[in-house]
């Protein structure tokens, strides 16, 4: 009980500094997430460490009462790890952007998937560079019309869910900046995984790239156009959850669960890779007619797998127990020395 | 038995060179461990391609290891040999341009055959071991790899297994020549082969027989000796250049009371510092694999913001790649050592090959006005002080330091005077203390006498802060797009650099006159050659001195006042013209450079004939 006067709140967490993001980016949203869920997840204050690149979102850390660097473009992964490695016990926490983490840190961002530090990595997908001010980003659509590209980019966007289960992830997300709770879950999720955490957060840039995520995060389109997973329910969406996914074989097939049972459907299964490789494909352009529906939560997680720092450590302390007295001295001198005079 | 007359000498040069696949490298550090453990003083060389099996034969495979032994001090592998061996006519062809007259020759016949005489571009009617092309010289012609296969027909091994054993016939040998016990190499067989008997045994087998052939052939007429060098009393071993930097970065954790992290990439010729450590986790080495130069000194970034003595280490492509790296920690004021064993540039350029062009890119090579710390290390043994310094001053100025060695002095190895721990300096670090209920705010950039801010690290209460690579306001830490603030925080980042002059040794003359006609400065791998050719001169009568600077950034206080004591100053690099820039921009002395690009390094002879052709 004494224990409640000390109790954090999301004021702890913020900053003196201004908030210099445009008015109505959906990086507000974000940080006000992150503020409202750290307070309550039993870590002491001083044991975070926000990270993060280059780029609007990698501003995060300055907005946040905790220590922090605003590193160099690309590199925030690369450097969290340094710091995890060495001090697994802290909180340690990326922010990233589609163009920090996915173009200029691209060979970071997959080996940190592939090592599995226990990092919890938030990447802000606004599908544009929005720092340079609106330039076609790694994520953007094939035929973008931006400044740098004003005949259409001919460039193919990534799709960041399917690169980061090729690279191994151990616990792959998804979720937007206009829906608060889903995302304060997903936050939580994210720090619960052990491994690096990927939490890709669908965030709009109202000034360059204004509504591209309009059509999943608007009430009048959101229950049809999107797919919002839970662990062991059946995959269903639609205006009134009247359609579902169903499995053919390896081919996932829309229903419409007029004419189909439910129990027919496709149970979601977190740990299931094969599945979730599948989902991550769920891709389509909107437009298209017979488009999937694009899905959010939680698409895999691998408990499995042990965290770089524990492997890391753990090695050291074994060599350290093999060694308890290691005598510098007679490292210097090496195996062999004479004496002269 | 014939009659063997023995010959005393101050100093020997040997080339073992063959095929890069010979085995020579091993051939020639075991011989230096021989010579070492008897008590020459000693410098080597080794030279090799950068391909790891290059095309056999040819010209671009010869793999060379120089070894200077002698009585005396020795500080350079030597300019010329006194003994050649080669493996192949490649090897021969490569070599003999720097074999004395009368020099010895050790040749292995089957290595000159039509085969081996056509990769490396002799016409057949030209073998030099039959032509009479080398009659200057000692030859010995021996069948190496006939008499290996005689003496291993029995032991079960294939032609190919038994070939490799060629080196040991030609150490053997040498030993017999120069009157070495065999003890260490026998012990070093037995342990390396401990799990393979017959590969074992036929190397020893071997080694023996080389020794026996000196011994009961009549070829080897004289025998030599060269007695122990009259050295400082003391312990020694011997030590590589990349060797004593790692052991000197895992001194300066112990000494500090910090965990290393050492982040790289490997690349040549840097990656045996990352070998080293590796082998050192029971001193609570973390080393770091990343999957690129970026990735290395990145993670080292992390790890010295959560409070470890943190390095990464690579060599001039991969340095490259970490400059805006570097720059993030100036900003950032964190302590980072950067490890760069320079090779030959520009891009990959000679990897295998020695060059020092790479201190204008230390001192300079920065986006903005990014002063940070260089030294670089003299010789092999020196790679252990200057590398240990680099942490000292990395961690009490809370500044990056980039520490210089070279591909000459990281694959290069001499005696070691090694020191006792407890004569090492201290190094002591304290972190930011937590704060309690009511006290100021933390200001992250506040700073001390050094103008050095806390190192307050994550876990600390009270102590959370932001840092980063945007312009920072003093004191607080915050950013900052004030003007006259940037100039003021540049001018600082400048001052911190120019105040660890206090916290630095005098520059010293090493050789010769305290004032006088002219002064060779000098700085990096070329110590050895630069004091053997001030010897030299001064021994003739010239009124010269050696000065080596090893504090390049900033330079030692009194160094002004040093070139102001000489009529001329020469500056000899093994670059294009680098430190001779700043010499003449800093001190407005019109200093002379004498430069040698040819990724090898300088031989004081040359240095010698340099200095009197300018005193002339």
């Amino acid at each position: 009980m004494e224990m409640v006067e000390n109790k954090l709140t999301s004021k702890d967490f913020s900053s003196d500094q201004e908030v210099r993001w445009c008015p109505g980016c959906g990086d507000y949203s974000i940080l006000k997430q992150v503020q409202t869920v750290l307070p309550d997840l039993g870590v002491k204050k001083e044991d975070y460490a926000f990270i993060s690149g280059i780029g609007c979102s990698s501003r995060f850390p300055y907005y946040m009462d905790t220590f922090g660097m605003h590193s160099i473009h690309g590199r925030a992964m690369a450097i969290a790890t340094g710091l995890k490695a060495t001090r697994p016990e802290l909180s340690v926490w990326v922010v990233t952007g589609d163009g920090d983490s996915m173009s200029i840190g691209g060979n970071h961002f997959i080996h940190t998937l592939r090592r599995n530090p226990d990092l919890n990595v938030m990447l802000f997908n606004n599908q544009i560079y929005g720092l340079t001010k609106g330039q076609y980003s790694p994520t953007s659509e094939q035929g973008k019309v931006t400044k740098s590209s004003p005949y259409g980019s001919v460039d193919y966007a990534f799709n960041p869910i399917a690169l980061c289960l090729g690279a191994d992830a151990t616990f792959v997300a998804r979720s937007m900046d206009r829906d608060p709770k889903h995302m304060q879950a997903m936050i939580k999720r994210s720090f619960e995984h052990k491994g690096t955490s990927l939490l890709e957060i669908y965030q709009n840039c109202n000034v360059f790239n204004d509504g591209a995520f309009e059509i999943f995060t608007e009430k009048s389109s959101k229950k049809q156009q999107t797919l919002m997973m839970e662990h062991g329910k059946p995959l269903v969406f639609g205006e009134n959850a009247d359609k579902g996914i169903k499995l053919d074989g390896f081919k996932p097939v829309i229903v419409d669960l007029n004419d189909a049972s439910v129990n027919d459907l496709w149970i979601h299964d977190e740990t299931d890779l094969v599945k979730a490789t599948i989902i991550s494909r769920f891709y389509d352009d909107p437009s298209i007619e017979g488009h999937f529906p694009r899905p959010f939560g939680v698409f895999y997680i691998n408990s499995a797998r042990r965290s770089f720092e524990d492997l890391f450590n753990e090695q050291i302390d074994q060599i350290k127990e093999k060694n308890p007295a290691p005598d510098l001295d007679k490292l210097i001198a090496g195996k062999e020395t004479w004496v002269v005079g | 038995m014939s009659q063997v007359l023995d010959t005393e000498l101050e100093s020997v040069v040997i080339r073992f060179a063959g095929d890069s696949g010979d085995g020579m490298q091993l051939t020639g550090t075991q011989f230096t461990n021989a010579a070492a453990l008897f008590g020459n003083d000693l410098a080597t060389f080794p030279d090799f391609p950068a391909e790891i099996r290059a095309p056999q034969g040819t010209l671009a495979g010869v793999s060379g290891f120089q070894i200077h032994f002698g009585s005396t001090a020795i500080h350079t592998p030597g300019d010329q040999s006194d003994v050649l061996v080669a493996m192949n006519v490649a090897a021969l062809k490569a070599n003999i341009k720097n074999l004395k007259k009368g020099g010895v020759i050790i040749a292995n016949s089957d290595g000159f055959d039509s085969k081996n005489m056509r990769l490396a571009n002799v016409p057949d009617d030209q073998n030099p071991l039959t032509d009479g092309s080398l009659s200057t010289y000692d030859l010995k012609t021996i069948d190496v790899t006939k008499i290996t296969r005689a003496a291993l027909q029995d032991s079960g091994l294939g032609v190919k297994e038994i070939d490799r054993c060629k080196n040991m016939f030609v150490l053997g040998l040498i030993y017999f020549m120069y009157h070495r016990s065999m003890e260490s190499s026998i012990a070093f067989i037995k342990s390396k082969f401990k799990k393979n008997e017959s590969v074992m045994n036929a190397n020893l087998k071997v080694l023996q027989a080389g020794w026996s052939y000196g011994e009961t052939t009549e070829m080897f007429a004289n025998r030599f000796k060269v007695a122990p060098a009259k050295m400082e009393a003391g312990i020694y071993r011997s030590v590589m250049g990349n060797e004593a930097t790692a052991l000197g970065l895992v001194a300066a954790a112990q000494k500090s009371g910090l965990s290393l992290f050492y982040g790289t990439y490997p690349i040549t010729p840097a990656t045996d510092v990352l070998h080293e450590l590796s082998k050192h986790k029971h001193f609570n080495i973390k080393t770091y694999q990343a999957e690129d130069e970026i990735a290395g000194i990145c993670s080292a970034i992390g790890a010295a913001f959560g409070g470890s003595l943190a390095v990464t280490g690579s060599s001039g492509p991969g340095i490259a790649l970490k400059t805006e790296a570097i720059g993030l920690a100036t900003m950032l004021e964190m302590p980072l050592v950067i490890v760069n064993v320079q090779r030959a540039g520009p891009s990959t350029g000679l990897p295998t090959k020695t060059e020092q062009a790479d201190l204008l890119q230390a001192i300079y090579g920065r986006n903005g006005e990014c002063p940070v710390i260089v030294l670089a290390a003299q010789s092999p043994s020196d790679c252990f002080n200057l590398a240990y310094e680099a942490c000292r001053l990395a961690l009490t100025h809370m500044i990056p330091v980039f520490f210089l060695s070279d591909g000459y002095i990281a694959n290069g190895s001499e005696p070691w005077k090694f020191p006792s721990t407890a004569d090492l300096k201290d190094i002591n670090v304290s972190f930011a203390k937590e704060k309690a209920e009511g006290d100021d705010k933390f200001m992250p950039y506040q700073r001390d006498e050094k103008l050095a801010r806390p190192w307050a690290i994550p876990g600390t209460k009270g102590l959370e802060h932001r840092i980063g690579g945007l312009e920072k306001q003093n004191i607080t830490g915050n950013i900052s797009y004030d003007p006259a603030n940037h100039e003021f925080m540049v001018k600082l980042r400048q001052e911190r650099v120019d105040l660890v002059a206090n916290y630095i040794p005098d520059q010293t003359i090493d050789s010769g006159f305290e004032k006088g006609d002219l002064l060779i400065l000098g700085w990096g791998g070329t110590y050895g050659a630069l004091k053997t050719a001030t010897g030299k001169l001064l021994d003739e009568g010239y009124k010269v001195a050696h000065a080596h600077v090893r504090y390049l950034s900033p330079f030692p206080k009194n160094l002004g006042e040093i070139l102001a004591n000489y009529k001329t100053v020469v500056v000899p690099e093994l670059n294009n013209g680098q430190l001779v820039k700043i010499i003449r921009d800093k001190y407005f002395v019109d200093a002379i450079p004498y430069n040698k690009i040819q990724g090898q390094p300088f031989m004081s002879q040359e240095v010698v004939t340099k200095i009197k052709e300018i005193l002339s």
